[in-house]
């Protein structure tokens, strides 16, 4: 069964197998642009089709009994006439609908040819996922589901399926795209359907856009193409999924209306990221700048730039009838009439966020590692050790073939070009991001002047730690992207470090503890704390790291320079969030609201970093303050308020964060009765 | 009969010497006639090739020889003095120990796995209601297990003698009490013994110019009280009703004495109905004896029809309407693509030029005139009957609304030759099994909103299923719609597969329908819409009647059977 991949890749991931990787841009470069983009397009379709235009499409959605059921239900609320409503239902879905055309497709293949042709060295495909994948959109309705870190994503992912004459998908996109006249209007006629980006208590909205997806996905119209993350990670770590979407294209198959729905998770890798600096900038506080056609103009000048190449993996489809299988009781539907809408059970819930942390997992495992992110993971570790002067390059070398061995064995998919010398590898990534690192005398060190934009001169030692930030946060969006291949073992060797003595049911508490703590900053299953457990020993033991016996677990004499690596690289996170814990016992007010925590916790951090009281500057990214603040809402060490004036005041219960900080400093073992709570 | 598949022993499909498959026998329309498509749809549907033929098994008689026959003493004695007749002949035995219908699969392999089959030490021809009362009280002193015995047509597993039954079993077989024993113009009521098999009381009442118009597919053999012991369901229910409409009396023997209603009130309110913890008890509470039942004249006129759609969807939608309009022919079925294919590989040799000509033509105008694709289109046969000019009315009727779903009139020919392969197909069955080909049939109901789903999901899980499990060739997999209702339909589902190249085809067998009934119950269809839950199904029971009503059927047995007489260990 095509989910048993997705499961079994946490066994043995030496044995894991990957396809290899075709570059498209090669084709690209030797034959014409026009005649590949005025081509015969004629795409292998579902076998069960019924063929139907963009505008039937609408009709079929308007017509549709859950969405006839829902007008009727808002009329008798409101009082307003179904007829005005089901206006409104027409203008919602007008706003939203596609108008997939060929002529639209035709020229952005033309323009995009030129474009990648410029910015990439290559752009790699997996044959073997290609071919997978249209099987499967003979076989069952389809949902591509890509990784999301650049806006490029779906452009590429429709560029891609147009290559190799596949079916295209229809993309859902977040409204703020539509803000861009000319190019909204373009990116729908290629097949994005736009939504709104919070629609919370709007029952027709909601009716009218599940209804709409629904019916593409059931009559098997486009593959339907969503980000399981909800956004771009900003970070280049993968993001809690969100599961609205997921929720509904798995509906028709848990209603019976379809016989299954194969989920293609997709990882698109960038060797560099377009988005880069702004990123960094975003995640320090300089406000994202508006979509908007000119805006897009302004940004042509990353056009002169090298952006290396580019690794998108078509993933083992998942067949949504296996996920389910044992798991969901589906005749839990029997008794209600399927077009009436309900709120999902807790049971189809867990299911749903369940399969949804499966595949974002194997997004994750199916993302190329350049070998610049081991390198970016060794530079920030020898920053944060005060490493002024840099770090030699042989030494870097020979640190990134230690590394690179070390993550083979734990798995990682990473593309080392074996058949180069080690030294010209290290060179070459060095030169591609020759924004971030700087060279001199055979010593390697982060660029901190880099910071573009921030005029060199006079700059308050403020000023001067945000342009350090921004590097360096540009370098652990790098680094972040082999976290996942590292995090169970870290979380491990974290536990070890900071337990005394040995005792493995200790380290479990504390591995779970941990665990808990980052469940909002990594992709960690809910629930799978003694697998990830197990294969965070596994991996360790195999490594010769740990030795683990019937009630200990003991550290090997070679296993220290793994430890040491391992628990450094989760520090920055370590700290940061024992600093959040501090910021909320000493400096929360009693009107901190959430809005304000953010800003107060960065203008706390920047005060110890500039007195040195703290070490990372990559403990300014708001991504990684907003996570600690939603563990500790999960954790109720803090608690929002709801309603009346107090609206989205946060509540500190000042004794349980302080032991929270002191156990993740390694003060406080690990409690019982914490870890029990946790 | 045959001892180990469906039927006649003279009725049975062979290939001839040039290869032509051919009916045997002279009962059916078929009978006697070449089919020159069928080698051809069997090779291409199975992958089955006639030079891979099944090797003959061996009579069981040989394998049960052994089996020692360990009953009480002092109950043979007993009945002796009774001068009740039995039977303790192996073959009569293995005979009565399984269903006909469904097993036959088993038979060709179980021989390996003899030793795990209990069968029945003895069994019982009775006559009347007494003799039965008599046996049930000896059954009851000397605690054997009694298993009644009908027309042995169980597709449930219903008749297999459990496993775990170590006291000696002793099959009742109710097959001599056949007799009308009286008519009631007045009311138009027949009062009957329990035995009767289908066409016989058919027939008996015809010469009385009555009928009950009860026809399950199966009542070429099966028992008047084998309907009620499982709530039988006929193909003319939409004029007659099914068995729970039909029955006005019945009498059962138990172990606590003899449950009867005092009259013969064509409806009461007197609590819960009585007759409803009888129908559908499968056997486990009593032997149904004796059962006075509806009856009405002769249909004036009967005609067949059938009408061939562009694609199922349309045809169900068209079923459909003909429910909501409360307009439904006797009989009205709607057979998938696959089927209908069948039913063309099943066309006997025509004989004049004419006709064959005449087949081309009404091809050539479905497929090319009207752009019916031959791979989507299906087919409904229909019965009218009642008064021709009602019917003929009626029919114009079905017609109409049929035409608003785009399908065209096809012809009687074509509704009566599906109406015959009804008959016919479990005949079709024992050929597969020379073969290397296997199958089954099983139905459900369901909403009608629902159908269109569970038709596809079924039946791509069984392809999904059989892939899965090894299955070398494209399992067939088929349904159709067979009766409707107010609320809903019944489905039957049919499949059947080649299992060349499998070490354990019974496993894969079993596993595949398991895996089918899954499916139905997760698409909102019923256990059992006819055929009985026996033993088969019994797992699903809990959630299908929940716990509460499992346990209220559990309190009745154990009032009316408390030492398990009746132990045949069905439904619950």
């Amino acid at each position: 069964m095509a989910s048993k991949a997705v499961y079994s890749q946490h066994r043995d991931p030496l044995l894991k197998k990957r396809d290899d990787f075709e570059d498209i841009l090669e084709e690209r470069r030797k034959t014409s642009d026009l005649r590949y983009a005025l081509r015969c397009y004629t795409p292998a379709l579902y076998k069960g089709l019924t063929p139907c235009t963009v505008s039937d499409l609408k009709t079929m959605v308007l017509q549709s009994d859950q969405l006839l059921y829902v007008i009727n239900q808002v009329s008798k609320e409101t009082g307003t006439a179904t007829d005005e409503i089901q206006l409104e239902a027409e203008a919602i879905l007008e706003e939203m609908a596609h108008r997939l055309q060929l002529t639209t497709v035709r020229f952005f293949a033309f323009t995009l040819s030129k474009i990648f042709k410029t910015l990439f060295r290559s752009i790699c495909v997996n044959e073997e996922g290609i071919q997978r994948l249209q099987q499967a959109i003979q076989e069952h309705p389809v949902v591509l589901l890509p990784s999301h870190r650049s806006y490029m994503d779906f452009l590429l992912v429709s560029y891609i399926l147009y290559t190799y004459d596949l079916a295209l998908p229809v993309i859902a996109a977040g409204m703020d795209f539509m803000g861009m006249k000319i190019v909204g209007e373009m990116l729908r006629m290629s097949g994005a359907f736009f939504i709104r980006r919070s629609f919370g208590g709007d029952k027709l909205y909601w009716a009218v856009f599940s209804e709409y997806v629904k019916t593409m996905l059931k009559n098997g119209f486009a593959p339907v193409e969503f980000f399981l993350e909800g956004t771009r990670s900003r970070t280049a770590k993968s993001l809690t999924p969100k599961l609205g979407l997921l929720n509904i294209v798995m509906d028709p198959f848990l209603k019976g209306q379809v016989f299954d729905v194969s989920l293609v998770p997709v990882s698109i890798s960038y060797e560099r990221i377009l988005e880069e600096a702004l990123y960094a900038r975003e995640l320090l506080g300089v406000p994202k700048p508006k979509e908007s056609t000119s805006g897009l103009f302004k940004a042509r000048k990353i056009l002169s730039e090298n952006y290396g190449s580019i690794h998108v993996y078509f993933g083992q489809p998942v067949s949504a009838r296996s996920l389910a299988e044992g798991r969901v009781d589906r005749s839990q539907f029997n008794l209600t009439p399927r077009h009436i809408p309900s709120k999902p059970s807790e049971g189809i819930q867990d299911f749903v966020n369940d399969s949804a942390f499966r595949l974002v997992r194997s997004q994750e495992e199916n993302m190329v590692l350049k070998p610049w992110v081991l390198l970016a993971a060794l530079l920030l570790q020898n920053q944060a050790a005060g490493n002024k002067l840099g770090v030699l390059v042989e030494d870097l070398t020979e640190q990134a073939v230690w590394l690179r061995d070390l993550s083979r064995q734990f798995g990682a998919f990473l593309h080392w070009p074996d058949h180069v010398p080690p030294s010209r590898v290290v060179s070459s990534s060095l030169s591609l991001h020759r924004s971030l690192v700087r060279v001199s005398e055979g010593r390697v060190q982060l660029n901190s002047e880099s910071g573009s934009g921030f005029p060199p001169a006079a700059m308050t030692p403020e000023e001067e730690l945000l342009s350090k930030a921004v590097v360096v946060l540009s370098c652990a969006s790098y680094r972040n992207q082999v976290l996942h291949v590292f995090i169970r073992a870290a979380l491990l060797a974290c536990a070890v470090h900071s337990v005394t003595g040995s005792r493995k049911q200790e380290i479990f508490n504390t591995f779970s503890f941990l665990r808990n703590m980052f469940s909002n900053e990594f992709i960690l299953r809910p629930g799978a704390e003694v697998q990830d457990f197990e294969e965070a020993c596994y991996l360790l033991v195999k490594s010769a790291v740990l030795q683990i016996h019937q009630q200990e677990v003991l550290v090997t004499d070679s296993g220290h320079r793994t430890l040491a690596f391992l628990t450094s690289i989760l520090d920055p996170f370590v700290q940061g969030y024992q600093m959040v814990c501090r910021f909320l016992c000493e400096e929360a007010t009693e009107t901190l609201t959430e809005n304000q925590f953010v800003p107060a916790v960065r203008k706390f951090f920047i005060k110890h970093l500039l007195t040195g009281g703290l070490k990372y500057v990559e403990v300014l990214s708001s991504d990684l303050q907003k996570n600690a603040l939603a563990a500790l809402l999960r954790l109720g060490a803090v608690q929002k308020l709801r309603g009346g004036a107090d609206q989205g005041t946060l509540k500190v219960n000042t004794v349980m964060v302080n032991s929270l900080e002191d156990t993740l400093g390694g003060k406080l073992p690990t409690q019982k009765t914490l870890a029990a709570r946790l | 009969m045959k001892w180990n598949g469906w039927g006649y022993s003279d009725s049975r499909f062979l290939f001839n010497k040039k290869g032509q498959a051919e009916f045997t026998g002279n009962r059916y329309r078929l009978s006697g006639m070449i089919i020159p498509g069928l080698k051809d749809w069997m090779e291409g549907t199975f992958g089955a090739n006639l030079q891979h033929k099944t090797q003959a098994t061996v009579s069981p008689i040989l394998f049960f020889f052994s089996i020692l026959s360990i009953v009480s003493a002092a109950f043979v004695e007993e009945l002796k003095s009774t001068g009740i007749p039995f039977s303790h002949e192996a073959e009569d035995r293995v005979f009565r120990a399984h269903g006909k219908k469904a097993h036959f699969t088993h038979f060709n392999f179980w021989f390996e796995k003899v030793l795990f089959i209990n069968v029945t030490l003895f069994f019982f021809f009775f006559y009347c209601h007494n003799d039965v009362v008599k046996i049930v009280e000896l059954a009851c002193k000397h605690n054997v297990c009694l298993i009644p015995y009908g027309g042995g047509t169980s597709v449930s597993s219903a008749l297999e003698c459990p496993p775990e039954e170590t006291r000696s079993i002793v099959s009742l077989d109710t097959s001599q009490m056949n007799r009308i024993l009286w008519i009631d113009e007045k009311n138009l009521t027949a009062h009957v013994e329990s035995g009767i098999v289908g066409q016989d009381l058919e027939r008996l009442l015809n010469e009385s110019g009555y009928c009950t118009g009860h026809e399950p597919d199966s009542m070429e053999f099966s028992s008047l009280g084998g309907w009620v012991a499982t709530r039988a369901s006929g193909m003319k229910k939409n004029i007659y009703g099914n068995i729970e409409d039909l029955v006005i009396h019945i009498k059962m023997v138990t172990p606590r004495g003899v449950i009867e209603k005092s009259c013969q009130g064509p409806r009461m309110s007197t609590g819960p109905d009585i007759h409803h913890f009888i129908l559908g008890s499968e056997g486990t509470l009593g032997v149904v004896t004796e059962v006075t039942i509806k009856i009405r004249p002769m249909p004036e006129y009967q005609k067949y029809g059938s009408v061939v759609f562009p694609n199922f969807e349309q045809g169900v939608a068209c079923l459909r309407e003909v429910a909501r309009q409360r307009c439904a022919p006797a009989s009205i079925r709607l057979m998938d693509n696959e089927q209908f294919k069948f039913g063309h590989a099943l066309k006997p040799q025509v004989s004049s030029i004419f006709t064959s000509f005449l087949d081309g033509l009404k091809k050539f105008y479905i497929t090319k005139f009207k752009g019916f694709d031959p791979n989507r289109l299906c087919v409904a046969t229909l019965l009218f009957e009642g008064p021709r000019e009602k019917v003929l009315q009626h029919e114009k009727q079905v017609y109409d609304i049929a035409a608003k779903f785009g399908g065209l009139a096809a012809g009687e020919d074509n509704g009566q030759r599906g109406y015959m392969l009804t008959f016919v197909i479990a005949y079709l069955r024992d050929l597969g099994m020379d073969y290397y080909v296997i199958g089954e049939s099983f139905e459900t109901s369901v909403p009608w909103d629902r159908v269109l789903d569970i038709c596809r999901n079924v039946k791509a899980r069984i392809i999904r299923e059989c892939k899965d499990k090894g299955v070398q060739f494209p399992p067939l997999s088929t349904c159709r719609v067979t009766q409707t209702y107010d609320a809903g339909a019944c489905v039957y589902f049919y499949f059947a597969f080649n299992y060349r190249g499998l070490s354990d085809p019974v496993h894969v067998y079993e596993q595949v329908e398991h895996a089918a009934r899954e499916e139905i119950l997760a698409n909102g269809g019923s256990l059992s819409h006819h055929h009985g839950v026996g033993k088969l199904r019994k797992e699903w029971m809990r959630e299908t009647v929940s716990n509460v009503g499992v346990g209220m059927l559990k309190s009745v047995k154990d009032y009316v059977d408390p030492n398990n007489i009746f132990g045949n260990r069905n439904l619950l």
